[in-house]
């Protein structure tokens, strides 16, 4: 499996066709308390860029954004009774969607961990 | 990181260098850089205010003097610009009032104090808010007569601490605070500095707001803090608090065009301005209290957990336009979204239903009373 990371702060995980997308610890980190998440619906498609969730944290909506093309096979279901998660285990247990990978050329433009902390370094 | 707000220099509280010391997220706000909220996150900032103490930093908003010959000219100066009663407000008695346009509409909110020494009698102080103290100042210059003057106060900062133990550990350094009822101020000494109390805020619970001077804010705050019921609280934990406690955010919640029947704040007016007027806008403002106002401030309570915010359009069930959300988000304390916004005022009596629209889809709500949560104020029994 290998981890992408793009500038909003979105990784995503690869394994074969299918990528798993949530929020880095710094994006939680920037967001606060996380009290609602909404998450896409399975089948729908998405473009790379699309609106595909949104994050509420007390203070604010910020939106998830897909990081590639493809269509949401699974949403996480567990994050709509507790949205927390997203503060205590965003790049792991709370996973947003999993989607089909539409073109793998897309992932090629997308940071990996090295490159995304240096990133972030720079903020 | 320099110029990291790209808009100029901004202002700083005499507490900037200990909210950066613990460690805040500083965010510009009306042109301060002001703490949004510490390490601790706004959620348990919130539930810190309600179960123990918060400490906040006020200094932003504007403290001024009114100052006039005796109370009754300063008091009638200021009842000219608002719907509120001054000359029967005691000797340290603190009142909530709004100032008003021509129109009705508020052109801020504040808080004022009549001194608890008779000798000071022709002073009042106010509190106005940072975003519009510019604009008030200049309305007040303009609008008192030749013998109230307007005196700024630049060199004192405000500091407030709020919740169920706030007031014992001000006592500890301020005895006399532990003496004074919600809505009354005096002043006093806290550890041998010079400062002025009222036991009043804008959470909902009890507490106090201390003016104190700017060189000794840091002092008062760190010995607040040393106490393990206090933790600093930032604007992001203000808001949510507020909100929670039914409580206006000028600007949003009220505004210009709003009057304060339509604000829902007809507490602010005491009985004889109501029928004497005499205030900007009284027309307006007494056919709304006579024949009820077109549109209403309500509080909503959301069914979901999704929250709803400012800018929301508010909708019957049936898809029928009837208002806007002025104020909303995830309530802690509550531990379910809430809302404030003006309907209506057909649509405003606690237990309709109506929905508010976030990114195209209706979320249920119901209007509810105000407070969402129950005010906590120190009433003192009577004797």
């Amino acid at each position: 499996m290998t981890t992408f990371y793009t500038k909003d702060h979105e990784w995503i995980a690869v394994a074969g066709d299918i990528a798993t997308v949530g929020v880095t610890s710094y994006a939680q980190g920037q967001l606060g308390d996380v009290v609602y998440v909404e998450l896409p619906e399975g089948g729908k498609a998405l473009s790379q860029g699309d609106e595909a969730a949104v994050v509420e944290s007390v203070k604010a909506a910020s939106e998830v954004y897909a990081p590639i093309d493809g269509e949401v096979t699974e949403a996480n279901d567990a994050l709509a009774d507790a949205p927390a998660m997203v503060n205590e285990d965003p790049e792991a247990g709370a996973w947003f969607w999993k989607m089909s990978i539409a073109d793998k050329s897309q992932l090629d433009d997308l940071m990996d961990a090295t490159a995304y902390k240096a990133y972030v370094d720079t903020l | 990181m320099a110029d990291a707000h790209g808009e100029g220099a901004l202002k700083k509280t005499p507490l900037y260098d200990l909210h950066v010391e613990l460690g805040a997220r500083m965010v510009p706000f009306a042109g301060y850089d002001m703490p949004v909220q510490y390490p601790a996150g706004i959620m348990t900032e919130h539930k810190a205010t309600r179960d123990s103490a918060g400490l906040f930093d006020v200094s932003h908003m504007g403290q001024a003097l009114l100052i006039g010959p005796d109370h009754e000219t300063t008091a009638r100066a200021l009842e000219a610009l608002t719907p509120s009663n001054f000359v029967e407000l005691g000797h340290g008695r603190q009142r909530y009032t709004v100032l008003l346009n021509a129109e009705g509409g508020i052109i801020d909110d504040l808080m004022v104090t009549r001194p608890l020494d008779p000798a000071e009698d022709g002073k009042l102080m106010i509190v106005v808010n940072a975003a519009c103290k510019d604009g008030d100042y200049a309305h007040l210059a303009a609008n008192l007569p030749a013998d109230v003057k307007l005196e700024i106060i630049e060199d004192r900062a405000l500091i407030a601490l709020q919740g169920p133990k706030a007031v014992d550990v001000v006592a500890a350094h301020a005895p006399a605070a532990a003496d004074l009822a919600f809505m009354t101020a005096a002043p006093m000494e806290f550890d041998g500095i010079a400062v002025h109390v009222a036991r009043a805020g804008y959470t909902g619970e009890d507490g106090v707001e201390m003016s104190v001077p700017a060189g000794a804010a840091e002092a008062i705050c760190r010995a607040l803090l040393a106490d393990e019921r206090v933790s600093p609280i930032g604007l992001g934990a203000r808001d949510s608090l507020r909100l929670e406690a039914g409580l206006c955010l000028y600007g949003h919640d009220i505004d210009t065009t709003t009057s304060p029947v339509e604000g829902n704040i007809t507490f602010c007016m005491q009985k004889r301005r109501r029928e004497e007027g005499g205030f900007p806008g009284a027309e307006r403002i007494q056919a709304e209290l006579k024949d009820g106002p077109g549109r209403l401030r309500v509080g909503l309570k959301l069914e979901g957990r999704a929250p709803a915010r400012e800018g929301a359009e508010i909708r019957t069930p049936d898809g029928i336009l009837v208002g806007t959300l002025t104020s909303g988000g995830f309530a802690p304390t509550v531990g379910a979204p809430i809302a404030m916004g003006y309907v209506a005022t057909e649509h405003g009596t606690p237990g309709t239903r109506l929905d508010l629209m976030v990114r195209g889809k209706p979320l249920a709500a119901e209007v509810v009373e105000m407070p969402f949560v129950p005010n906590r104020y120190y009433r003192k029994p009577k004797a």
